[in-house]
């Protein structure tokens, strides 16, 4: 325990101020590690981020004149629910990954990463001929058939920058599943790389209803 | 340390897992279903994001276990996000300028 370290560094007379002072860095006031702490302030920058993106997207939505809402039921919304559908499951598999890993168990840890490097990978295939879909219909960042030409840049810089986040997610994952396999990184690597998919996970929770559901084409 | 995490960790067990994976899916059901009906805009920006809140809360709760971390985790990092999102909205008045301005 970090604590204990610091007492023992002090030595005497110190002992007992390291013990209770908090602010001294004596005690750790969470009850977890430095890494763990780490990712946890990293996913509230990044929320953030994500947060002004869509708050920017909705503020030109309600400033532009005819927004277009062109995704149709098949296969645009449909295309968007498997996806979160699939992310949602990564998650769970992301889940099972982090409690094997405490547990001790390796081969099941690279079992469960795997799965959920699989359900990224399967996330990423279906948003990006999505995209090119989009592309093919004639809509460029500042450019489209239908209506207020932010369109584009709001569409594709929001996903984009969620695709870029799954995409690094899959490789950070790689990397702890390949070092599990190696024997090395701890149960708390695991699980801070949890942390991060479960994060791109739960950003998606507001991209879909935003972008896609609000957008859907009712005839 | 590692031992009152794993203690923590205890606390979600593989069925609650599954609970609240199940939990998930269901409410992007409802909000899918929701998209089709024909409500009002504001009335279903605030249905569908009340939802997705529900969502992200289950997410951070169980899959993130912040509900089993140490309470000064969640208390230190929470009320500071949702004030700077707040804050972030401090602009969006003016979408609603060019809105009343615009050519009709």
């Amino acid at each position: 325990m970090a604590s204990e370290e610091v007492m023992r560094v002090g030595g005497a007379g110190f002992e007992e101020t390291a013990a209770e002072s908090s602010w001294s860095g004596g005690v750790a006031p969470y009850a977890i590690g430095s890494k763990k702490l780490g990712m946890w302030l990293f996913i509230v920058s990044d929320a953030i981020t994500f947060s002004a993106l869509l708050i920017a997207y909705s503020y030109v939505r309600v400033a532009s004149r005819a927004w277009p809402t062109p995704f149709l039921l098949w296969p645009s919304i449909a295309n968007a629910t498997v996806m979160t559908v699939v992310l949602l499951t990564s998650s769970v598999t992301m889940v099972m990954a982090v409690r094997a890993a405490r547990l001790g168990k390796r081969p099941h840890v690279v079992r469960w990463l795997l799965a959920t490097m699989l359900g990224g990978l399967a996330f990423v295939v279906l948003h990006a001929h999505e995209w090119s879909e989009l592309i093919r219909e004639g809509v460029r960042l500042f450019q489209n058939p239908w209506g207020t030409p932010l369109f584009g840049a709001a569409f594709f810089s929001l996903t984009g920058l969620h695709m870029t986040h799954v995409t690094i997610g899959v490789l950070y994952l790689g990397v702890i599943a390949a070092g599990q396999a190696r024997g090395k990184f701890t149960s708390e690597d695991v699980e801070v790389s949890g942390l991060y998919w479960h994060f791109v996970d739960l950003v998606w929770m507001f991209i879909f209803p935003l972008v896609y559901l609000m957008s859907a084409k009712t005839i | 340390m590692k031992q009152t995490t794993e203690h923590a960790h205890a606390a979600g067990s593989k069925r609650l897992f599954m609970f609240v994976w199940m939990w998930l899916l269901a409410i992007t059901g409802v909000e899918v279903v929701l998209a089709y009906q024909h409500l009002e805009v504001k009335l279903m920006l605030g249905l569908l994001m009340s939802l997705s809140f529900v969502k992200g809360a289950l997410i951070i709760s169980y899959f993130m276990h912040l509900r089993y971390e140490k309470r000064s985790l969640a208390v230190t990092l929470m009320p500071a996000l949702v004030l700077i999102i707040i804050l972030l909205f401090v602009f969006f008045p003016d979408s609603l300028r060019l809105y009343e301005l615009r050519p009709r």
